[in-house]
């Protein structure tokens, strides 16, 4: 940190923006916020009475210790990745679609039709349909507010948070009325899907996590290497120069957040079919909104997601063992969830910003 | 030198300065002075590193090494804040004002005055305004403001927090003669009550006019301050670029065939529905340089998009090859070999993505043309390598982001990019806008090197005298409307000024 003079009735440090950055820089900033994290997360668990060491080490172990814990971890991943990624197409266009929770429920919910009344076709049909209506389905809810944007200039911001709500509620309803089990004794509950409706489980993980790690590398090729994601960021950058250039500005925000929203409808039937195997209203369970953290702090970089979504999954599952092991209550553990994510959050800063104190004048 | 510093003459003095960016080395042990009451003019190429010096004085970025001093006193800039503290103050060449505030709430954002009535903060405005000669309405809102009027809010934010020494990065670019005139009469005044005013420019015959001395700049590098009044254009320019430069333009001779293309009884009208392109008329040959001249805002930026399919047309036709393209798509027309450069007042504008380097700016209009479903980028990054070569840009390289090329750099780019299109139409609006005098001219060769080829060339251009000496035809804009085409060795700059007003000197003679 820099020191300069400082003069009188100035406070005692500033702030100044980084015009130039520096990779490596950025490598030991995030290092260092991860240590900051721990370190403080460590103080508060002091303060519960616990050994930091000894629980940071359980929590590692909770999440990856055994097969089984690494099963479910990775369970949690996978639609972490995928929304993440759903965010990170939409982002790059400047985009800011805060809707891929409701992308990933209504997608959820055009699968579930086919698992619940049409659960005697084939496996193979039956699955390849789900995916195919989910897409569908999601890239049609994320394409309305593209159209009002493309079309009249509305807020997308606003219009998909909003969505989201419209699909929550749209689950609701169809557990409580038109899809309600007749067979859960009156509780409000839509019937697990049939057999045939499940993903298989390759290495005992549904099979969304094929989708999942086959979903990094061609985000990242279309991004990097496509036309279509050429024309995304151009469109990003200014769409009075993309127009210039001749591109459709419309298409590419309306054909974008189609993929966008398609992404995130296809997490939504993963989670059904392979993880819930039936359709609730937590199916999407705040993972779109996670999504936009994960795919901010990795900089919109589909190998970067991967990794962040390990980092919080880690500290969803491992906070969910040391509950269990330690006796720590949920609302402790989640309170160290938050201080963790607030210091790497914090430190973000520090890559974008720098401060100078000021030393005493003299 | 000694003497000055001893009586505390000097509001500035830098020794030493070094700053790099990466690999390119932007300031290199630069000396610097300027007295109290007086006007530096700071001269250079694009790219010879004259912004990062001043932006060190404005606390933008910390030099590398060397040391500061503001009136004898050695100092450390960390912070804009910093600089004001030490009342220095800078306008930029990008402004920095929020476009939905009014220009009284532009000035006081930030700084910590006691909360006072808006009426009370205009009438100081007010003050500090008629003092200076500066002529702004407190209450207007940025959006509403012409270009230099939003320069004015600038100078008033920084005088109203306090600034002696006024640093004016290229503050002419984007003015018209008229208002550079009375920005000068602004810092004379400012001059002669002791404050020092450091002004970057490269037209010549400002330098000539306003400033004291002269401080060049080249390749990073001081290499001479000069007195004005001992020195004259053609030594400024040869300090400048390292030899001696004929300032004469070439018009070579060419065949002159059909009509490329012919513009017919277009009508444009803009979003609000105001008409800005009334009946216009005329044609474009291949081999030929065709001038627009018109003050700003006559129609010319209507014109140059209703020919790239940009703005719809509302009445007429635009034949190219006899053919009608109104209607069809950009995309469409830059297939057809129609090619159109704008240089907006904010340099980047709409040509080249500000964010990406040369490589993907290359491939901005001919990406579609490759086949499949992905860019290709190493032809893109060839051919950006050649006009690196080709056009001397100065760039640590083919993937940095243009908007951390100089000005001038970032022009040659956009003009290189189009001419490496080869197209049969070449339309170009203020491509030399705030170009040092070498890079004007290597822009002024390449045109020419494309009216040999037999490209058929529209230049909007600002400056009357390169209009006139640089091409065949000009046609005058005004108010939308073409007030006269002339043979450009034909008439004088007195006559074509009149036709921009809207006057018609009798005595031309038509030569359509
Ligand atoms: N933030 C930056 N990052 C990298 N290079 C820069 C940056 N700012 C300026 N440069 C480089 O430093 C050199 C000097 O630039 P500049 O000071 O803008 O020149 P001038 O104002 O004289 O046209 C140029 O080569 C430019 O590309
Ligand atoms: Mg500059």
């Amino acid at each position: 940190m820099l020191k300069s003079r400082r003069i009188k009735g100035e406070p005692l440090f500033k702030i100044q923006r980084i015009e130039e950055e520096s990779p490596t820089k950025s490598f030991i900033v995030r290092v260092l916020a991860v240590l900051a994290a721990l370190t403080a997360g460590g103080f508060f668990l002091s303060l519960l009475g616990h050994n930091p060491l000894v629980i940071y080490q359980a929590m590692f172990k909770g999440s990856f210790g055994s097969v089984m814990s690494t099963q479910g971890t990775v369970k949690i991943v996978v639609p972490l990745v995928i929304n993440a990624l759903a965010v990170s197409l939409a982002f790059k266009m400047r985009f800011w679609n805060i809707g891929t929770e409701g992308q990933m429920i209504v997608g959820a919910i055009a699968a579930s039709y086919f698992a619940l009344f049409k659960g005697n076709w084939p496996h193979f049909l039956l699955i390849s349909t789900m995916a195919l209506v989910s897409i569908i389905a999601g890239g049609l809810y994320g394409l309305i507010p593209a159209y009002f944007k493309a079309r009249f200039s509305t807020n997308e911001t606003l219009l998909t948070l909003m969505a989201n709500y419209i699909a929550l509620y749209a689950v609701q309803y169809l557990k409580e009325g038109p899809w309600k089990d007749p067979g859960a004794k009156g509780f409000p509950q839509i019937a697990r899907f049939a057999q045939n409706a499940r993903l298989s489980m390759p290495l005992g993980v549904h099979f969304g996590w094929i989708i999942a790690l086959l979903a990094v590398p061609l985000v990242y090729i279309y991004l990097r290497y496509s036309k279509q994601g050429y024309e995304i960021a151009v469109v990003g950058e200014s769409e009075k120069t993309a127009t210039y250039a001749g591109m459709s500005v419309p298409k590419v925000i309306m054909r974008t957040m189609f993929l966008s929203g398609g992404l995130a409808g296809l997490a939504g039937m993963l989670q059904a079919s392979g993880a819930d195997r039936t359709l609730t209203d937590t199916v999407a369970g705040g993972v779109g909104f996670t999504a936009i953290i994960v795919a901010w702090l990795a900089n919109l970089n589909p190998a970067a997601v991967l990794l962040v979504s390990f980092l919080f999954a880690l500290l969803e599952k491992g906070g969910g063992y040391i509950q269990s092991m330690f006796k720590i209550s949920a609302s402790a553990a989640d309170v160290l969830q938050g201080i963790i994510l607030f210091f790497v959050l914090a430190f973000e800063f520090f890559l974008r910003y720098r401060i100078i104190i000021n030393k005493k004048g003299d | 030198m000694e003497k000055e510093q001893l009586n505390g003459l000097n509001a500035i003095e830098l020794k030493g300065i070094n700053k790099s960016f990466g690999s390119v080395v932007a300031n290199k042990n630069i000396d610097l002075t300027v007295r109290k009451g007086e006007i530096l003019a700071l001269l250079g190429e694009n790219g010879s590193g004259k912004t990062t010096l001043m932006n060190m004085l404005s606390g933008i970025y910390r030099p590398d090494s060397g040391s500061v001093f503001v009136y004898g006193q050695e100092v450390h800039i960390y912070t804009p804040q910093d600089a004001l503290n030490l009342g220095i103050g800078m306008i930029h060449q990008h402004y920095k004002l929020v476009d939905n505030l009014s220009a009284a709430e532009n000035i006081v954002l930030g700084t910590k005055t006691k909360k006072q009535s808006m009426s009370q903060l205009a009438k100081n405005i007010e003050q500090l305004s008629l003092h200076f000669g500066l002529n702004i309405d407190p209450n207007k809102k940025i959006y509403d403001m012409s270009v230099s009027e939003k320069q004015t809010v600038e100078i008033v934010k920084v005088l109203y927090r306090g600034a002696k020494i006024l640093v004016l990065d290229e503050p002419t670019a984007v003015l018209t003669p008229q208002e550079s005139k009375k920005l000068f009469a602004i810092i004379t005044k400012m001059k002669e009550e002791g404050n020092s005013i450091i002004i970057i420019t490269h037209k010549l015959n400002e330098v000539m006019e306003v400033s004291d001395r002269v401080s060049v700049l080249r390749k990073g590098e001081c290499v001479a301050t000069v007195e004005t009044k001992k020195s004259s254009a053609e030594q400024l320019t040869e300090l400048m670029v390292g030899r001696a430069v004929d300032l004469s333009i070439e018009r070579p001779e060419t065949f002159k065939s059909d009509p490329v293309l012919e513009i017919v009884r277009l009508g444009v009208r803009n979003d609000e529905g105001v008409e800005m392109l009334k009946d216009v008329n005329f044609d474009l040959r291949s081999g030929e340089i065709l001038g627009v001249a018109g003050v700003a805002g006559s129609g010319q930026k209507e014109l140059c998009e209703a020919l790239a399919g940009l703005q719809k047309v509302e009445k007429g036709a635009i034949l190219y090859y006899k053919e009608n393209i109104v209607g069809r798509t950009p995309d469409e027309i830059i297939r057809l070999g129609i090619s159109m450069s704008f240089v907006p007042e904010d340099r980047l504008g709409m040509g080249l993505v500000a964010s990406m380097g040369m490589t993907d700016n290359m491939l901005l209009k001919t990406y579609k043309q490759s086949r499949g479903g992905f860019v290709k980028r190493s032809p893109a990054r060839l051919k950006a390598k050649a006009l690196i070569e080709r056009l001397d840009i100065i760039t640590p390289g083919t993937e940095t982001p243009v908007s951390k090329l100089s000005g001038g750099n970032v022009q040659k780019v956009l003009l290189g990019r189009e001419i490496e299109s080869q197209p049969n139409v070449l339309i170009t609006a203020y491509p030399v806008r705030g170009l040092d005098i070498n890079s004007a001219y290597t822009i002024y060769d390449l045109l020419n090197e494309q009216k040999m080829k037999g490209v058929a060339i529209l230049f909007i251009g600002e400056d009357l005298d390169v209009l006139l000496e640089l091409c065949d035809r000009i046609m005058v804009l005004y108010d939308g409307q073409v007030q006269d085409i002339l043979q450009a060795d034909q008439v004088t700059k007195e006559q074509i000024g009149l036709l921009m007003t809207g006057q018609k000197p009798r005595e031309l003679k038509e030569v359509r």
